[in-house]
């Protein structure tokens, strides 16, 4: 019931509204000890938000007229969380068909009905990376979302102006898929030959469009166009960030000397278990890392991990992230974030720019998000307890100054949508392995698998 | 409380460094040693008699010797003086496949799963790798001692106690075994085509009755032992201890319907020792449950709630609820490489409804009761196995870190192979070579 109204209440702000397709909210913030990460921890401290926006941080604060005042004396305000690994709210993760993806994209896939949302909101969650799965050497591109809750429309969810941003996958997942089709790559030689013929093809791609634009004859016939290849070409201009999922310190390297060699600035490396062995070089490059706090040995290029990799990462001045990757995790990373300070020691500040500043450099939106500043969107999550602290429990979270969850309201069942042809409510033991989402549909189903369900 | 953190970091720090530059050593190997050991001037969570302020505990060949505040140190212990430091009982986890699995993805590594319905007679001990690379990865943590469990079928075996230190199966025997059975399910749908209602329910009856069955001959098994020439019958005679109730049986259950099934089978079959073990919607049938009076072994705690409809905290809050109406309660992780969580798990259950005493005891003495090794495990006693570690603060708080532990009375290395790539890797030599790029950007 109380999703409908809010769903109602949406939709008639959206009709109102003629500048913002989103709500924005204005509410004040009323002495909370307020976790900047970019200038320290400010005791008992207000904070006003306006449109959307923090619009200014200090001692007394008055409310404006009509603005809501909320107490948070005694509990901790903090940027919202951001993931920078999620495929939450996606409802297909691989395009498996090609090892080169490139022309498809999981903003056609976004599921703004998965209540896995809300329970992100729940832990705290603003942002999420939502990512091609990893089937393949050059995936998809990915989405950069706002977790803006009860809106059907996907669009509502675009984290608007957000660079665009793609998903390249090393290692055991690709070669994995080659074998399975008896294809190239097989092997971390055939993944590095597929990138560098790729890329090589885009250069090529790219100098048939420059001669046809410079070309002066009236009677020029342009080049067929190429999703896939433009993407590619965008990738070198720097106008697409990669994500490259990856372990092992070798496929790392590997692939820092081949951006180099096509100048493409910037990377980051998702899960990067292996990253803490070449931190020196991954920092000479000015590459970053977007890691697990302790995810290790569920495959063979996982078993030489340490729990240590993200404090090794930020000791060595590496650009560090810590993401969930799973439906579970993403509703405790500031949990996950203190576990850098029992492996590796990293201060409080450190600890916390894991799950919000640092992801947001990653995904370039820390114009916008990542800390509490006056300007920034006023993407915020209240705790009570400090948020490294076990005993932490997130009690709001908002979005552009807007409530999204409120633990005191959270009432039975936050669905969206209740499909009416299901009779019985599924149950499902939550089981850790189905929670690694990447490799998800990458097989062909196995026809007999798919039809038999006698045991 | 940042200040107070960022000192007693600085203070860790220090501590710690001489400690670095030891494990760093080249051909170093670290031993565990055991002996006569005092540890000194420690708060002491004894578990079972309260908290002790300033006391000592000392160890003697295995076994607590003497705990209290006014205790006299032998003159031939080894002190240990853990000033500003806290003591507990090693932590236990009701639910694991440690030492069964080393890597998930490759099936030859591992071993908790043999094929067929029935086959109780398999022993996890057999199959506990003593070197596996996750048992220090876990015990540094503060985890002593794990429940390991075979998976699969309707009967996959017998899980065994094990303490992670020793070098061979038995050395690491904590001293208990039991039967696991997975109750038949009503959820038995498959991703790929979901079952109606009443597929469902025939689908549970048939299985039902095969169990039925299955206990039927156990009980035959049982009464005929005494006869001579009874015909060789592994995995039935596997069964017939728990039909004499001399030992447990552990049950697999979940949902709230399959629960309510269970406690009717339960009484309607009347073993005298069973446990239900997952018991995700226990909370949804609390009452119940502790009407029946069997101990429940629940977890992960940290994992998504059965259902779509359920609030986000249905898991966290889940042994909270159902030891607040009376049901005794350990945690387990279900995990193999990532065991050393638990005390996460105890401390999101602590937070949402259990609080810290009865989360302590869920992975300290609820869990050695529940596991048959209550009279050697579980609380810091005289007499009791000296399976402890000592923290520079609560151990469910994340940056808590152990320094000391102690297994089977052996004073067991600080040190992993996490723990030994990070020494390695933190400041790596040689690093990079400033004038000569192997990887040179333009930009």
């Amino acid at each position: 019931m109380k999703n409908i109204i809010l769903i109602f209440t949406l939709m008639v702000f959206a009709s109102v509204s003629t500048v913002a397709q989103t709500p924005k909210g204005d509410v004040l913030f009323k002495g909370g000890d307020v976790i900047t990460i970019t200038n320290g921890t400010l005791e008992s401290t207000d904070v006003l938000v306006r449109d959307g926006k923090i619009a200014r941080i200090g001692k007394n604060l008055k409310a404006p007229r009509g603005v809501e005042e909320i107490d948070i004396s005694g509990k901790f305000l903090m940027p919202g969380i951001i993931d920078a690994h999620s495929h939450i709210a996606g409802s297909a993760i691989n395009e498996g068909t090609s090892q080169v993806t490139s022309e498809v994209s999981m903003e056609d896939v976004v599921d703004p009905l998965d209540v896995s949302i809300y329970r992100a909101l729940a832990g705290g969650v603003t942002s999420i990376h939502l990512m091609h799965g990893s089937a393949n050497v050059i995936g998809g591109q990915n989405e950069t979302m706002k977790l803006r809750y009860g809106t059907t429309n996907p669009d509502d969810l675009r984290f608007e102006g957000a660079p665009r941003t793609i998903k390249f996958a090393l290692g055991e997942n690709p070669t994995r898929g080659g074998r399975s089709r008896g294809i190239q790559p097989q092997s971390r030689m055939g993944v590095e030959n597929m990138l560098r013929t790729s890329f090589q093809q885009a250069l090529e791609y790219k100098k048939k469009w420059d001669a046809y634009k410079a070309d002066k004859s009236p009677r020029k016939v342009a080049p067929e166009y190429d999703l896939r290849m433009q993407t590619l070409v965008d990738i070198m201009a720097g106008e697409v960030l990669v994500h490259c999922h990856s372990y092992r310190a070798d496929e790392i390297y590997m692939l820092m000397k081949v951006f180099s060699d096509f100048n493409i600035p910037k990377l980051t490396f998702q899960h990067a278990n292996e990253a803490y062995k070449v931190a020196p070089e991954l920092a000479a490059f000015g590459a970053s890392a977007s890691v697990f706090a302790d995810w290790w040995a569920y495959k063979l290029e996982v078993y030489y991990s340490t729990a240590y990799n993200a404090a090794i990462l930020t000791e060595n001045g590496v650009l560090t992230s810590i993401n969930s990757d799973s439906g579970e995790l993403i509703r405790h990373l500031f949990h996950e974030a203190a576990k850098t300070q029992k492996y590796g020691d990293l201060s409080d500040d450190e600890a916390l720019a894991l799950v919000t500043l640092n992801p947001a450099k990653q995904l370039g939106i820390d114009n916008r998000v990542g800390s509490i500043e006056e300007g920034k969107d006023a993407d915020i999550a209240i705790f009570e307890g400090h948020p490294l602290s076990i005993y932490a429990i997130p009690v709001m979270t908002f979005v552009d100054g807007v409530k999204y969850f409120d633990k005191a309201n959270d009432g039975d069942d936050q669905r969206l949508y209740v499909s009416p042809t299901s009779t019985i409510e599924e149950i499902n033991i939550f089981d850790r392995e189905t929670q690694h989402r990447c490799m998800e549909d990458a097989f062909v189903m196995d026809f007999n698998q798919l039809f038999s369900n006698q045991n | 409380m940042k200040k107070i953190k960022q000192i007693s970091f600085l203070l860790l720090v220090t501590l710690m460094l001489p400690l670095l530059s030891f494990a760093q050593e080249d051909d170093q190997v670290l031993k565990a040693r055991t002996g006569k050991f005092a540890l000194t001037n420690a708060k002491i969570f004894t578990v079972t008699n309260g908290i002790i302020e300033n006391g000592t505990i000392v160890i003697n060949n295995g076994i607590i010797e003497a705990v209290g505040a006014n205790i006299t140190v032998p003159n031939d212990a080894e002190v240990i003086d853990v000033k500003g430091k806290e003591i507990y009982p090693g932590m236990i986890d009701g639910g694991t496949t440690l030492g069964l699995a080393e890597i998930g993805s490759i099936s030859e590594s591992n071993d908790f799963r043999e094929t067929g319905q029935l086959t109780p007679q398999m022993q996890a001990l057999t199959a506990v790798n003593p070197n596996s690379v996750a048992i220090p990865v876990t015990r540094v943590s503060g985890v002593t001692t794990v429940w390991t469990m075979p998976q699969g079928g309707t009967f996959p075996g017998t899980a065994a106690s094990i303490n992670l230190f020793g070098y061979t199966p038995d050395q690491m025997f904590a001293g208990s075994k039991g039967i696991i059975m997975n109750y038949p399910s009503m959820n038995s749908g498959r991703r790929w085509r979901r079952l109606s209602d009443d597929e469902m329910k025939k689908r549970q009856e048939k299985a039902l009755k095969q169990v039925n069955d299955t206990w039927d001959k156990a009980e035959l098994y049982a009464k005929l032992e005494s006869a001579e020439d009874l015909r060789n019958y592994p995995e039935i005679e596997a069964l017939v201890p728990v039909v004499k109730g001399d030992s447990p049986i552990f049950i697999e259950v979940n949902s709230a319907k399959d629960i309510l099934s269970a406690i009717e089978w339960v009484k309607g079959r009347g073993y005298a020792k069973v446990i239900f073990t997952g018991v995700a919607e226990g909370w949804r049938v609390a009452e119940e449950i502790a009407a029946a009076g069997i101990p429940v072994i629940t977890g992960p705690v940290q994992a998504i709630p059965t259902r779509q409809s359920d609030n986000y905290d249905a898991a966290y809050a889940n042994p909270g609820v159902m030891s607040k109406a009376g049901v005794k309660v350990a945690l387990r992780t279900m995990e193999s490489e990532n065991v050393r969580n638990l005390p996460y798990h105890a401390g999101f259950a602590a937070s949402f409804g259990m609080g810290r005493e009865e989360a302590l005891k869920a992975i300290t003495i609820n869990a050695a009761e529940i596991l048959g090794v209550g009279d050697q495990l579980g609380s810091i006693e005289v007499g009791k196995k000296a399976n402890i570690f000592v923290a520079t603060g609560d151990p469910f708080e994340t940056a808590t870190k152990i320094t000391d532990l102690f297994i089977d009375g052996y004073k067991v290395p600080m040190t992993s192979r996490h723990i030994r790539l990070y020494d390695e890797f933190l400041n790596r030599t040689p690093s990079v070579d400033k004038n000569k790029k192997a990887i040179d950007i333009k930009k």
